[in-house]
Parts: C-alpha cells; structure tokens; sequence
C-alpha cells in the first residue's frame, strides 16, 4: 500500500515532515487541581490532576520526596471498533507505567515530601499518537495545577514507510507495521527522557527518524509554551492585574 | 516502582554513595567494568523448547508451548505468539504471587515487542487451514532469581526456547480436506519454527549524572539508577525495539553511543546462544540414534556401492524386541528407506558427510554394529543447523550401520581411529552386490 505518494503527499495530504494540527485547552475539569485537553489531529486526549495531597495508602509513602501515580485508560468509543474492557490489560498498564516514568523525571517530587499526586489520563478519540498526546496534556495539566516542574515534557511520534521517514503517524500508518518511534524530550534541558521503538530498523535509519520526532517534540514545545502564556493572561486579567 | 522501591529500601545510604562514587574511577561493585557483561550460560531441558539462562545471579527459565487456535480476524493466516512472564515471589522479596506488577507486564511486552513487531519469527508458516486453524507458540517465562536485568535475561531465555523447540507436524485430512490432523512425535519427527534472526535485549542503567552509563545492571546498580534503557538489536545491526520508559533524562549523543556499544554486544551474546543451540542440537540426534539400537544397515558409501545388511531378516527379530513402537516404525521407514530411489540415494549422500557414521551402542562390543566416532556425527548435524531433522534424515542415522568392513574401509579413509575401533564385531559378512536388492 503505498503511504507517500509520488508528488509526495501521506494519505491524509499531509507532507512527510508536517505534523498534525495541534489544539490545547486547560482547565476543562472543574473538580481537578490541573486538567487539560490536548489534540494532535483527530487524536483527543484529556488529562486530570490531583496533587499534591494526603497519601492514601500509607504504606506507599515516601518520607523524602511524592509519589507520583498515573492511570491511563482508553474509552470504549475511542477506536473505530467500541471496545470491551480497555482498562488494566497490559498495553494500558504498560503505558501507566511509562508516563509516570516520564512524569516522574520532570517533577520535582523532593519539594513535596509524604504527598501523593495523581495523573489520570483518557483517550477520548485514538488516532494514532495517543502516548504522544497523553504525555502532552500531562505536562499541561501539571503546569495548571501549579506543581513544580524542571522543564517541560513534549512528546511526538515519527515513523518510516516507503523509505521515507514520516512525523506525527496517524492510526492508519502506524498499523502498517513499519517503525513506529516515540520520544519525549526536556525541550529546554535537550534530554531525551522517553524512547520507544517497534519493527526493525538499521542503526542510521533509526537516528534519522529520531532525530525528526525530537524536532516534532520541539514544535509540540511551543505551541505549548504558547497554550501557557495565553493561559497565564487570562488570569492575570481575571484577577485584575 | 514498588521494586525500585523495595530496593532502595534495602539499599543504605552508605552504600548507594559507595556505588556512585566507585563509578566515577570507571569500577562497578562486582569488579566489572562499565561495559562488561556478566557471565552467560545457556543450558536446556530434556523437552524441546525449554531453557535455562544464567546471567551472573539472574537465573530464568524459558518454556515454549504450542496449540491449535483460532487466528485473529485481521491476521487470518498468520499464527500467534505471546509471552507470559511469571515473577516468582522467590526470586525478589518485592515481588508478588497474584497479579502482574507493572514491572512484570513491561518485562514481558518489551519480548515480545522485540519478537513479534520485528518479524523473529515466521508467523506465516504457522498458518495450517487459513482463517481456522494456526499454531500459537507461547513462550512462558519463569523469573526464579532477580540478580539484576530481568529483561536481557530473560529475553535470551525466550529465543533459546524458540531455536530449541519443536512443532508437531500435522497435515490436512478428513474428507474435504479441512480436518488437521496432528501427528504425535513418535509418528513424524516433530517441526523446529523458523526464526528469521535473533533481537537480543541490551539494557544500559543511567546512574548519578547522565555521563554515567553501565551495561547489565546488577540488582544494586537498579536501585541506585536514575533510567534504565533496553535496546533490542541483532547482529545484523538492525534496531528491533528500543524501550526508555522515562526515568532521568539523557542526551541523543549518549542514546547513540549506546546503541553502537549494544549491537557489538549484540553479535557476541548471539554467538554464544547459537554455541549453545547447536551443542543441543547435537546431543539430542545422539540420543535419538541411541534409541533405536541394532538397526537396518542401509550404507551409503562410495557411488553406487549401496549395500544392505543380510541381517535385515536375521535381526528382525532382534529389531522387534529390543525397539519400541518408535523404533519399530522407524525400522518399517528404514525399510522403505533402503528401497527408495537412486536419486534419494545420492541426495542422502550429499547431505550426510561421506564419512558418516551413526554411533549407537558403545557399550556393547559384540553388536554388528560398530560404533562411529561422536565428530562426525556433529558434523552431519551441523550440516542442517536449524532445519528439523526429515524423517528420512533420521532413518538414515538412525541405521547408523557400521560393522561391515566393506562399508568400513570404504569409509575408514575419512574416519578417526578409535578404541571402539579396535574391538572386532564377532561375526563379520562380506557383502557384496549379491544384496544390491535396494540399490534401486
């Protein structure tokens, strides 16, 4: 099947370099410390907080620094096919596991000793990227809830179909079976924190596509860094400064 | 994270500074250096497609089981393969029986991502009636001490079960061909799966600050890390899977460097699993020549000079007696097999070495049959590494005939003298081309 074609279009118009459009709202849930809702094309992510507050389960508690907990869940109307039970099988345990990793690396957790702070994350429209997007709306709603960070965490997906290296797959390439690479930087530090690959890639190739996700990463940087300035006038305009 | 947990728990203060400092004059705690791996043994079970993998004080067991399943809708003529990973309570005080921590999920998809998405294993040639009947190979693999690595570990566990292990033939039968019939290991030499190449999981631990890199964490050093990278190559240089779940930040220079120590330690570790499998490999024909004691003598020797025993009819008997069902049925193949065509003949004789020579029965001096040196039973083994032994293959080795000198001489010319050698069979036939009966 062929995903670029000869003039050099993907399947949904988009060049090989070009990244979906990005659309970000913060504060959507009333009830969380932080929330945003983060979209990369058709891919619908929303992100809640909680924290930093009482650790529930005593037993979990650290004495020097928080505990960082992170479910992540797909809705049964998020793919094309409804689903039967998207919560706890391994590939969303898995990927709990990897953003809290990931979150874990950039909050600075030592500030807030014996706490505890929740990141629940849904997938309300799966379109391919959605690790990319639920990182994303994390880090949003993080900065909403006001919980010290040392940078950023962006996150962008790049593939490689038809020899070309492709950036930000959507669902239809990345069930292709090519090489799909995730990576999640510290934009401002230059670090990658997050790195996942499937399929068979040679070594040069491979630094290639990662090299073009890091550059995603970066745009997904500003348009965030954009969300969080707009974001902080208006409440500096509803208080009254 | 309840394991890193447990660990720094269990770890002092004193001893996560011990650790970092030590790295910063290039020392790991177990002598190692940054860039070691630890030591690898490779051993297997008495059943195909069991393993036992040793990586310093890591200790896995890897199982592989297969059955007839459904395929999925979208994938109708490929077979399946998952991975199950059991961390056994025994292994590490911070696991639990029950259900799967999250670390024990990464473990196993991490695997079979390596496994599965870069096309390890051929799924094709799994599929039997397509859309209602294909093979689903599942890889059971059993953490009984947590020295540190799980996934390295474990992973070489997995693909050492997979080389070793055997498919039970089965054919299409019934009236309009749709029944699958599965024929039992006795009856036809059961199936190797065919693997295309072998990822092998290098995992890299980032301590202190990111300029601090080692290979193959011990269970200390995965305390004290900040990150922990898991790159999936083979020794082709292709990245199969790469896994960073996060964890301290480090640059994309380090990333690269890394990538490049693991596919030299890739082609290494490779190396020595084939070592391993290959050893297997040969001890396991042995044993099956073993079992089948006094056979047909169907010799294949110098063009043309195709000479069948005369004790086909007196050893019948003996045949009978001494060899189980498996046996008997081989020898029936034998016979068969002595009356196959020229051309099988000649085909038989390029596979096999010239000198080949089965070696059953060393214990017993007086057998017509004399005992064959163990090398070039390798040899012929090594001809077909990763291909099942056919049937006819096996027949062929298992008539491991000697005890003619006729056969004998003209097979002493490539063959080492030994011992056994020495030992003259009692009775002693010239056979000449009167018993040619075969030869077509």
């Amino acid at each position: 099947m062929e995903y670029v074609n000869p003039e050099g279009l993907r399947l949904d118009g988009r060049r090989p370099l070009e990244m979906r459009q990005l659309r970000a709202e913060i504060g959507v849930v009333a009830r969380a410390d932080g929330s945003a809702v983060f979209e990369m094309g058709n891919t619908k992510v929303i992100a809640a907080i909680y924290g930093p507050r009482e650790v529930q389960n005593k037993s979990q508690q650290i004495n020097d620094q928080a505990v960082v907990r992170c479910e992540y869940s797909m809705a049964n109307f998020s793919t094309g096919d409804r689903m039967r039970k998207p919560k706890h099988d391994r590939r969303s345990t898995e990927i709990s596991l990897v953003i809290r990793q990931t979150m874990e690396a950039c909050i600075l957790t030592h500030l807030m000793p014996r706490s505890q702070i929740d990141i629940f994350v849904q997938v309300l429209q799966a379109d391919g990227g959605t690790r990319s997007a639920c990182i994303n709306a994390a880090t949003l709603a993080l900065a909403d809830a006001g919980i010290p960070m040392r940078d950023l965490v962006t996150s962008c997906a790049a593939g490689y179909l038809n020899t070309t290296p492709l950036l930000d797959l959507s669902y239809v390439e990345d069930s292709a079976g090519g090489p799909d690479v995730t990576v999640g930087i510290l934009p401002k530090l230059d670090k990658v924190t997050l790195l996942q690959m499937d399929a068979k890639l040679p070594l040069d190739t491979f630094e290639t596509v990662m090299q073009l996700a890091i550059e995603g990463c970066k745009a997904v940087a500003n348009y965030i860094r954009e969300i969080l300035l707009e974001n902080t006038k208006q409440l500096e305009f509803r208080r009254g400064v | 994270m309840e394991q890193r947990l447990a660990n720094t728990w269990r770890m002092t203060v004193n001893e996560k500074k011990f650790i970092e400092t030590a790295l910063h004059s290039d020392l790991r705690i177990d002598g190692r250096r940054p860039f070691d791996y630890r030591e690898l043994t490779v051993k297997f079970g008495r059943e195909d497609g069991s393993s036992e993998v040793q990586l310093g004080l890591t200790h896995v067991m890897g199982f592989v089981s297969s059955q007839l399943v459904q395929p999925y809708r979208d994938r109708p003529n490929e077979g399946t393969l998952s991975v199950y990973t059991e961390l056994s309570p025994m292994a590490d005080p911070s696991f639990e029986a029950g259900r799967p921590t999250e670390s024990a999920v990464e473990l196993g998809r991490v695997i079979d991502r390596g496994l599965r998405e870069s096309r390890a294993v051929d799924t094709e040639s799994l599929c039997v009636v397509s859309g209602k009947f294909v093979w689903s190979i599942r890889i059971d693999l059993h953490i009984l001490d947590n020295g540190g690595n799980l996934v390295d570990a474990a992973n070489i566990a997995a693909l050492a079960a997979l080389l070793t292990f055997r498919r039970p033939e089965c054919s299409l039968g019934g009236e309009d061909g749709q029944e699958v019939i599965v024929h039992p290991p006795e009856v036809r030499e059961p199936l190797p799966l065919i693997i295309h190449h072998l990822p092998i999981a290098i995992t890299f631990a980032f301590i202190g600050d990111e300029n601090t890199v080692v290979i193959d964490p011990t269970h200390f050093e995965e305390g004290v890390m900040g990150g922990r990278l898991t790159a999936t190559l083979n020794a082709n240089g292709d990245v199969c899977a790469i896994q960073k779940a996060g964890g301290d930040g480090v640059m994309q220079s380090v990333i690269m460097q890394c990538l490049r120590i693991a596919s030299v330690k890739a082609a290494d570790i490779t190396a020595k699993i084939r070592k391993a499998v290959d050893s297997y490999n040969t001890e396991r024909a042995l044993s099956k020549i073993r079992r089948q004691p006094a056979s047909v003598a169907v010799q294949v020797t110098e063009p043309n000079q195709i000479e069948v025993k005369d004790f086909l009819s007196k050893h019948k008997e003996k045949l009978m007696l001494k060899s189980e069902e498996g046996g008997a049925s081989h020898s029936d193949d034998m016979e068969i097999e002595a009356q196959s065509s020229e051309q099988d003949k000649s085909r038989r004789r390029d596979s096999t070495s010239k000198s080949f020579v089965g070696g059953p029965l060393s214990w017993d001096p007086y057998s017509k049959v004399k005992v064959a040196p163990v090398e070039k039973l390798e040899k012929s083994r090594s001809d077909e590494p990763y291909k099942g032994e056919s049937p006819k293959l096996l027949a062929d080795s298992s008539t491991s005939l000697l005890s003619d000198e006729k056969a004998a001489t003209g097979l002493q010319i490539e063959k080492e003298k030994t011992l056994k050698d020495a030992v003259k069979p009692k009775h002693k036939r010239k056979k000449k081309a009167s018993t040619n009966t075969d030869a077509s």
